[in-house]
């Protein structure tokens, strides 16, 4: 029986070195090509009129004029006279035309009338009279649910608690299925009680009712210490650099082939095929790199039906659109904003036994996400609400780790404030609580020790308010963080050619994480031969399933796989060199290129002699994952993490500098440092950038963004970033874990930290994210300004 | 302006000798129109391209190019549409982001914002013209070494704007990489990376 589980570190040739990327010298020399580049012969542009209004009904379309311009070769008409628009920036024409110019020109003759709506875009503090809404889960509320990630348990406990206003038919759950909705929730949603909805007046707040848990009263009354604060953070984009879009083309009838920017390969013909009425199986999906997902690109879009309408149209004829960067800011998703006022409270041992908290947040038309809260912190005594505002803007999609930066800021910066308010050091109020910090206590302890010697913690820190003369302040914040992640569902084919190549097929996509450089390692490692003899397929639907990358899951899914079919393989090689060496098949190693009877160098035979033996058919062998009849798993779930940022902040301009960050972070088995480690320094300085820049400005009278641009939705720069330390926890108690990606821990915790950093230097809380100098300069005159 | 049999969908390196005989070819075919009308405008004679195509001549990666374009064609979707070269990328469209720079006589620009037919007598390098057949410049492999790139997309603006800043200064501090690399947006966080490239081919230590 072979021996599928991750070798033994002393026999690791590749696996958890640090290793560069297999796709840097396209990416750094620019041939890398990305859906965006596709320019194939007679390539039409193709490019859709938009809402202008944030809430409309659409009156009346007109095209003609548009349809007899020169060099127009399509045009379709989206959504229908008639037809309600909920957000400024919806599809309502798509155009295919020769170039992009002729595209525009031709948008532009196109007359639409509208009747305009009232729209309602803010998020801020709902009133107190708001009800709580007891009634049955409506179909989006139940869509936004899943599409914020919801814990999959507190799905069913709604479910089974309200009822479902709404009655999926079979398709509808074969569909939820295709979309990754677990098992137990579609269970769920048969079992569920059918509760018609009832009529009421329209509003768009949705108030939970109040959760309760131990006795919250009590504990506030008896507690040595009561901190009360507002917390939160606002809508942000995910500004992919690539937009989102597609290029489509059929060479036949029935016959469909699709560039996609997607994170999604092997998903994407499941969701075309419907609305195109072609067969799934007739729509080839390709996508070679993809310049940026961050969780907003699982899906088809409106957009890449019309595409490949318009492809259509056109004769079959390559149509490409890739979104404007308006486009993408306005409709292409978002992170839902959360917001709370919270009230904590410890014991004089500064044990915390009580958390009360009234969030809310927008999500767009759906509402919005509830964070979990409290965060990491199993806090005895708890009362919770949660109001889910309706906004007239684009949806949110799922944001690297949704919903957790929200509930980090909210819950890591109370517990600031709370260790402020007690005189301590906010770094030993955590460790005196981590008996209620969940399955990762152990790691986080082991995690804070190294980022106190990283960052100089103890020997620094200096109570609230930095006591220096002078207009710079300086202080230092921290936040910890975890997540799930255990591997998709990952198929591949890995085959050893008679000739000692060997070529890997997978269905999967390299979102820049570094995933196609850890299969090659897994497979060179298993093989013992250098990485250059793989050869990796991938980014074609046409090649064996693997999952979406979302959710961290990519890196156990994928090398998972690969490290099964890669055992089999080599074992089964093994069987066919035996005879040749004069050996058992269980007594040869693959070692540096070679095949050997183990502890004998004399009897060997090279890789090359060795796949010789193989035959002229190659030996192929499938991989997957999960896999219960080729155990044990190969991957984990579950990660912790903290960090610790140092700021200085001006409070006369109120400009905040992060002067430095450090990233402790648990993954499993890393398979590949490099990669790992640029990770996290990506996500400290994505974290960075929705810390102090980052913010979706809704113009109240209008309803639309005001700054869908990169002049005004500001990005982290280089000169941004201060400087990064990032540690990757490895060795005992975390490799023989597993292998757990690692997308989305790094990125919750910036936020928070810096938050919290900056109040520790000025002696005030700034409540909400971005920390820009008007927000904090606001904070500080709240206070009274900084002599008060 | 697509010339059917012409194109590829390959991916090329930079400019093939197909594509340059057919964009000469569509110049030689096309008939005497061109050259601007000139116009008072302010008192002043004003000369007026367009609104159709007019015959642009670039230079390109050390090949002289020619093609019909609009006045309104910027050099980033010339390059990017007409040449095939499409290691500059649009991201911004607005000279924010520094994802389309390239080389406009030897200084970096945004070619999202130059008009293409403001590029004619200079002399344009992409980022495809700086490598040596396979060879990577060392700034290139110093990018792949430091890990400082990871979807990419920004990465070939990023290799153009270091590439001529470690140019003009050899030897840059700290701050002169705060200040000299500061024009370019990443989204994926590769500044680390960068930054730790600039110091490296200075021969300095990652402060």
């Amino acid at each position: 029986m072979s021996q599928f589980s991750w070798p033994d570190p002393a026999t690791r040739p590749l696996l958890g070195k640090s290793i560069s990327r297999v796709d840097g010298p396209a990416k750094s020399s620019g041939h890398a090509k990305y859906t965006y580049d596709y320019n194939p012969q007679g390539l039409l542009a193709g490019k859709i009129l938009r809402c202008p209004y944030a809430h409309a009904r659409i009156t009346s379309i007109d095209t003609s004029a548009a349809e007899k311009m020169p060099g127009v070769k399509a045009v379709q008409i989206i959504q229908r006279p008639g037809t309600e628009i909920f957000w400024a920036g919806d599809e309502i024409v798509g155009v295919a035309a020769v170039d992009e110019r002729t595209v525009d020109d031709a948008l532009r003759a196109i007359k639409v009338e509208y009747e305009v709506l009232p729209h309602f875009v803010s998020d801020a503090e709902p009133p107190k009279t708001v009800a709580a809404d007891t009634g049955p889960i409506s179909v989006d509320d139940f869509k936004d649910m899943e599409e914020n990630q919801v814990p999959d348990e507190e799905v069913i406990a709604r479910i089974q608690k309200s009822g479902i206003s709404f009655k999926p038919e079979e398709k509808d759950y074969q569909s939820m299925k295709g979309m990754g909705v677990d098992q137990a929730v579609i269970a769920a949603l048969r079992k569920a009680k059918f509760v018609p909805a009832e009529a009421k007046a329209k509003s768009p707040y949705k108030k939970t009712a109040v959760q309760t848990q131990g006795t919250p009263d009590q504990a506030f009354a008896s507690a040595a210490a009561v901190s009360e604060g507002v917390y939160g953070a606002p809508c942000i984009v995910h500004c992919c650099l690539e937009t989102h879009g597609s290029a489509s083309e059929w060479p036949g009838e029935k016959e469909m082939v699709v560039h996609i920017s997607t994170q999604n390969v092997s998903g994407i013909a499941a969701q075309m095929a419907e609305p195109l009425g072609v067969p799934a199986g007739n729509i080839n999906v390709l996508q070679q790199n993809i310049g940026g997902g961050f969780g907003s690109k699982f899906s088809a879009d409106r957009w890449d039906i019309n595409t490949a309408n318009l492809s259509k149209a056109a004769g079959g004829k390559p149509v490409k659109n890739m979104l404007d960067r308006k486009a993408e800011f306005e409709v292409a998703g978002m992170r839902p904003s959360a917001y709370a006022r919270v009230k904590i409270a410890a014991d004089k041992d500064g044990k915390i036994v009580a958390w009360d908290s009234h969030s809310w947040g927008t999500g767009g038309v759906g509402g919005g996400g509830t964070p979990p809260l409290p965060y990491i912190f199993e806090i005895p005594n708890q009362r919770k609400q949660n109001t889910a505002i309706s906004t007239n803007q684009g949806s949110a999609r799922a944001w690297r780790a949704p919903n957790h930066p929200q509930a980090a800021v909210i819950t890591m910066g109370a517990i600031e404030d709370l260790a402020a308010k007690m005189k301590m050091d906010p770094m030993e109020l955590i460790l005196s609580n981590l008996d209620i910090a969940g399955p990762r206590k152990d790691t986080y302890k082991e995690e804070f020790a190294i980022a106190d010697e990283l960052m100089g913690w103890k020997k620094n820190w200096h109570q609230r308010r930095d006591q220096t003369a002078g207009n710079i302040k300086r202080g230092m914040g921290l936040s910890m963080h975890t997540w799930g992640g255990r591997g998709h569902n990952s198929d591949c084919d890995l085959t050893i050619h008679p000739d000692g190549s060997v070529e890997i097929k997978m269905g999967t996509q390299d979102l820049g994480t570094g995933a196609r450089t850890i299969i090659i390692i897994v497979a060179a490692d298993t093989l013992g031969i250098p990485m250059e003899n793989v050869n990796l397929l991938y980014g074609n639907n046409r090649y064996p399933q693997s999952g979406g990358s979302g959710g961290s899951t990519t890196s156990g899914g994928v090398t998972s796989s690969t490290r099964r079919a890669a055992v089999e393989a080599r074992d089964e090689l093994f069987a066919k060199v035996a005879p040749a060496l004069k050996a058992q098949p269980e007594e040869l190693e693959a070692v540096e290129g070679r095949v050997r009877v183990k502890g004998d160098a004399s009897r060997s035979l090279s890789w090359k002699e060795a796949c010789a033996k193989v035959g002229a058919v190659p030996l192929a062998v499938g991989g997957k994952n999960p896999d219960k009849a080729r155990p044990p798993d190969l991957t984990n779930s579950g990660v912790g993490g903290v960090q610790m940022a140092d700021v200085s902040v001006d409070i006369e301009t109120g400009i905040v500098r992060v002067n430095k960050m450090v990233a402790v972070q648990d993954c499993g088995l890393v398979v590949n440092v490099k990669t790992a480690e640029s990770q996290v320094y990506g996500a400290l300085v994505m974290g960075i950038s929705y810390a102090l820049y980052e913010e979706k400005i809704l113009d109240p009278v209008t309803g639309r963004m005001l700054n869908p641009n990169l002049e005004f939705y500001r990005l982290a720069g280089l000169s941004d970033i201060g400087e990064l330390k990032v540690h990757m926890m490895t060795g005992k108690g975390y490799d023989e874990r597993g292998v757990i990606g690692l997308a989305e821990p790094p990125v919750v915790s910036p936020g928070a930290s810096i938050s919290n950093a900056v109040a520790n230097a000025i002696g005030v809380r700034v409540p909400f994210l971005p920390l820009t100098p008007q927000n904090v300069l606001n904070a500080l005159e709240a206070a009274g300004g900084w002599r008060a | 302006m697509k010339d059917d049999d012409a194109r590829k969908s390959e991916a090329t390196s930079g400019v093939s000798r197909r594509d340059f005989m057919k964009i000469s070819a569509v110049t030689a075919a096309v008939p005497l129109v061109l050259g601007p009308n000139v116009v008072e405008a302010a008192g002043e004679e004003v000369a007026v391209h367009g609104p159709g195509k007019v015959p642009v001549t670039l230079n390109v990666n050390g090949k002289k190019l020619s093609a019909q374009l609009e006045p309104r064609v910027t050099l980033l979707d010339a390059l990017r549409e007409q040449l095939d070269l499409t290691g500059a990328k649009r991201v911004c469209d607005r000279g924010a982001c520094g994802a389309c720079t390239v080389l406009l006589d030897g200084k970096p620009v945004y070619g999202c914002s130059v008009l293409a037919i403001d590029a004619q007598g200079a002399k344009i390098t992409t980022i495809e013209a700086l490598t040596q057949g396979d060879m990577l410049t060392p700034v290139m492999q110093a990018f792949v070494e430091h890990d400082a790139q990871q979807c990419g997309f920004c990465t070939p603006g990023f290799v153009v704007a270091t590439t001529h800043f470690l140019q003009q200064h050899p030897k840059p501090s700290a701050d002169d990489i705060r200040h000299g690399l500061n024009g370019n947006y990443c989204r994926c966080g590769t500044y680390n990376g960068i930054r730790a490239v600039a110091l490296a081919q200075a021969g300095g230590e990652q402060s």
